[in-house]
């Protein structure tokens, strides 16, 4: 514990790169024949974290809970509704298009699906030129030998300039887009499940490829997956998403060891063990209900539709995303205004009760997914 | 110094210069080499071009040049292609039509797909200007096409005429006519093609660059829908050649004495029953045309995706 504690404050001593500030993004919902709008999506709605330098943070949730939508807000790939995004402290969500595009290189993208990330009628040079023919003024040797650069540095082999992104399988069209999205030397990437599409064994590659470049660059990231293992092994910390709020934010050990938020809680529950012995023990947390929709979302928190610990408070007040310890940010009814160990002893007694539904006594918090860090 | 260290590279540079990235040009060419439907088409347009544009040099009789007393002859030493019924050498008209025709066409055409092309791109990447250019595009459709074209020709006839010349003034209103009447289904096809490309993410993924909307339309999504803008293309040659027939056949095109193929073949329809050549050659030499400028049209939009090229 005090180990973490001291992992934490390190973490909070190095410079912030990106600063999400009460992000919204809403879409209208309109209806009749005069496109009146009747109401709003709200894909992401009032998300505030912080990304250090060389950090990753890791964006879990389920499908539909806002992850992509908070990335592509972030990179202003959508016109936020509302909020600040500040990436090396300059706002890129009230930026005009003039200097947004001068940010542009300081901030790039790799897409999920890397089949329809690549323009089919370009060939892999232009592709990878593209952000070097945007913002920079290379003579053409100089501009061939960076996108030769830049292939080594994911490895593609050189020969492949001249072929077309059909012509390549998953892992290497996905290759071709991190090294489009490393051109400019970025300094904050968004990763938008950039493995959910690939094979299991392209995605360890894929992945090891990220980290390299991670620490040969200094690279920050925003991994965001629904692959809860995947996160596991690159994050640095992790933010769980419900139905377009953060409910939890942690450092990757602590959030893994003992989730806070009754909804992190059943996430990792489902998680599946390797080792046999583990797993059957492992306890999962089965949600009843389906997510609410966005456009109409409960009254007070979020959650308290499906939540197995939920309390009167719950369905009246939303509950406010606050530091409940160190490092460790959590929107619950169960930890406003007590000491973090109260909150989790009821948190756990909570699902403890329902996840078992009989005499079980109260699991050990974070048993069968503690191990293996 | 770091960029361009590896081109001192012996390595790098023995890559380099086995396979520099050549222009996309070449491949689409050896592409369009393999297409035998397209290689005879090419070869078919451009015999015929050459027959239209060489021939009159060859054969060097008058296309206008009356003479009564050699009417309705058939095929001859003096009139290979026999005469038509007021004594005039069909060689020379069939071949002083196609200059007519092909022009027309080819003109119209590229008018039409120009403006068909540009509203549909327009409507279709820009949110904001997609009421206003469909609904101009409805407008077109609905106006009545005959009444229309009447109005332009008795209002712009004697003014073009005055200031570029008969032949060039009626050309150049015809062709105005008929591409000004023709950009609407292109522009429909190209808009709703836009709007799917528009959501795609290699769009988004231009967008993250920060490439500006003019060079997202020119490298991302024109070349993307080049496939319908060629079948809207090819098509728009035949059916220009014909609408341009139509008009001469109303007397508001070129004069009556001017041939052109769609000219020959309405002088020609009276007595189809007793000269039936009169009526098959500007027949043929139409369908020929239009015939090569498809295959053509076909093998080039094959050779321009690279998804199929070097199948």
């Amino acid at each position: 514990m005090l180990d973490r504690i001291k992992d934490d404050t390190a973490v909070a001593a190095r410079n912030v790169l990106v600063e999400v500030d009460h992000l919204k993004m809403y879409f209208p919902i309109t209806a009749g024949i005069f496109r009146a709008k009747v109401g709003d999506v709200k894909a992401v709605d009032d998300v505030t974290f912080d990304i250090y330098e060389g950090e990753t943070l890791g964006l879990v949730g389920e499908s539909g809970c806002g992850k992509s939508t908070c990335g592509r807000a972030i990179l202003r790939l959508y016109e936020p509704t509302a909020g600040a995004v500040r990436i090396n402290g300059r706002d890129v969500a009230s930026a005009s298009q003039d200097q947004l595009r001068k940010m542009r290189p300081a901030m790039q993208m790799v897409f999920q699906d890397p089949q329809a990330s690549l323009n089919p009628r370009m060939t892999l040079a232009a592709i990878i030129g593209e952000p070097l023919d945007e913002h920079t003024r290379l003579a053409k040797a100089d501009k061939l030998a960076r996108i030769y650069e830049l292939m080594d540095q994911v490895g593609l082999n050189r020969n492949f300039a001249n072929r077309y992104p059909h012509e390549f399988s998953g892992g290497q069209r996905q290759r071709i887009g991190i090294a489009r999205a490393l051109a400019l030397n970025p300094k904050f990437i968004v990763c938008d499940e950039p493995i959910a599409a690939l094979d299991v064994s392209i995605q360890a590659q894929v992945v090891n490829l990220l980290e390299e470049l991670q620490d040969r660059l200094g690279l920050t990231y925003l991994f965001i997956s629904h692959d809860l293992s995947m996160v596991r092994h690159i994050a640095d910390r992790v933010a769980v998403m419900y139905l377009g709020r953060i409910v939890e934010l942690a450092p990757r050990e602590a959030l893994f060891a003992e989730p806070l938020h009754p909804y992190t809680q059943a996430l990792l529950s489902a998680v599946p063990e390797p080792d046999p012995n583990q797993e059957i023990n492992r306890r999962r947390i089965i949600l009843t209900g389906d997510v609410p929709s966005p456009a109409n979302p409960p009254k007070g928190c979020n959650f308290c539709t499906r939540c197995p610990a939920v309390m009167p408070i719950c369905r009246q007040d939303e509950p406010t995303y606050q530091e409940v310890a160190p490092g460790r940010f959590v929107a619950c009814h169960h930890y406003a205004n007590t000491t973090m160990t109260a909150g989790l002893t009821a948190a756990a007694e909570a699902s403890g009760q329902n996840a078992s539904g009989t005499k079980t006594p109260t699991v050990p918090k974070g048993q069968g997914i503690q191990q293996g860090d | 110094m770091t960029d361009t260290a590896p081109l001192k590279n012996p390595q790098f540079q023995a890559e380099a210069a086995a396979r520099p990235p050549r222009s996309q040009w070449w491949d689409v060419w050896d592409q369009f080499k393999t297409h035998k439907g397209a290689i005879v088409g090419l070869t078919v347009f451009m015999l015929i071009l050459v027959l239209i544009l060489i021939g009159p040099f060859l054969w060097r009789v008058d296309p206008g040049f009356v003479e009564l007393r050699m009417r309705n002859k058939g095929f001859s030493g003096a009139h290979p292609l026999g005469t038509d019924q007021l004594g005039r050498d069909m060689l020379a008209r069939v071949m002083a039509g196609g200059k007519v025709s092909i022009s027309v066409g080819l003109t119209a055409m590229s008018l039409s797909i120009l403006l068909g092309t540009t509203i549909g791109v327009l409507a279709g990447y820009f949110r904001r200007l997609e009421g206003p250019l469909m609904r101009l595009t409805d407008l077109f459709l609905a106006l009545p096409l005959l009444p229309l074209l009447l109005l332009m020709v008795t209002l712009f006839r004697e003014p073009l005429s005055k200031s570029f010349g008969p032949e060039s003034g009626i050309f150049l209103l015809i062709v105005c006519a008929i591409g000004a009447t023709s950009w609407m289904q292109t522009a429909r096809i190209v808009r709703g093609e836009v709007l799917a490309l528009k959501e795609r993410e290699f769009v988004l993924a231009a967008r993250s660059i920060g490439t500006p909307s003019r060079r997202m339309i020119t490298r991302h999504v024109l070349p993307n829908v080049l496939s319908p803008i060629m079948v809207s293309a090819t098509l728009g040659i035949a059916s220009a050649i014909i609408t341009e027939s139509a008009l001469s056949f109303l007397g508001l095109g070129f004069p009556p004495d001017f041939p052109t193929w769609g000219r020959l073949l309405f002088d020609a329809i009276d007595q189809m029953q007793l000269y039936p050549w009169r009526v098959i050659l500007p027949g043929v030499a139409i369908s020929l045309t239009v015939l090569s400028v498809n295959y053509i049209g076909d093998g080039l939009r094959d050779a321009l995706d690279p998804r199929i090229r070097g199948r």
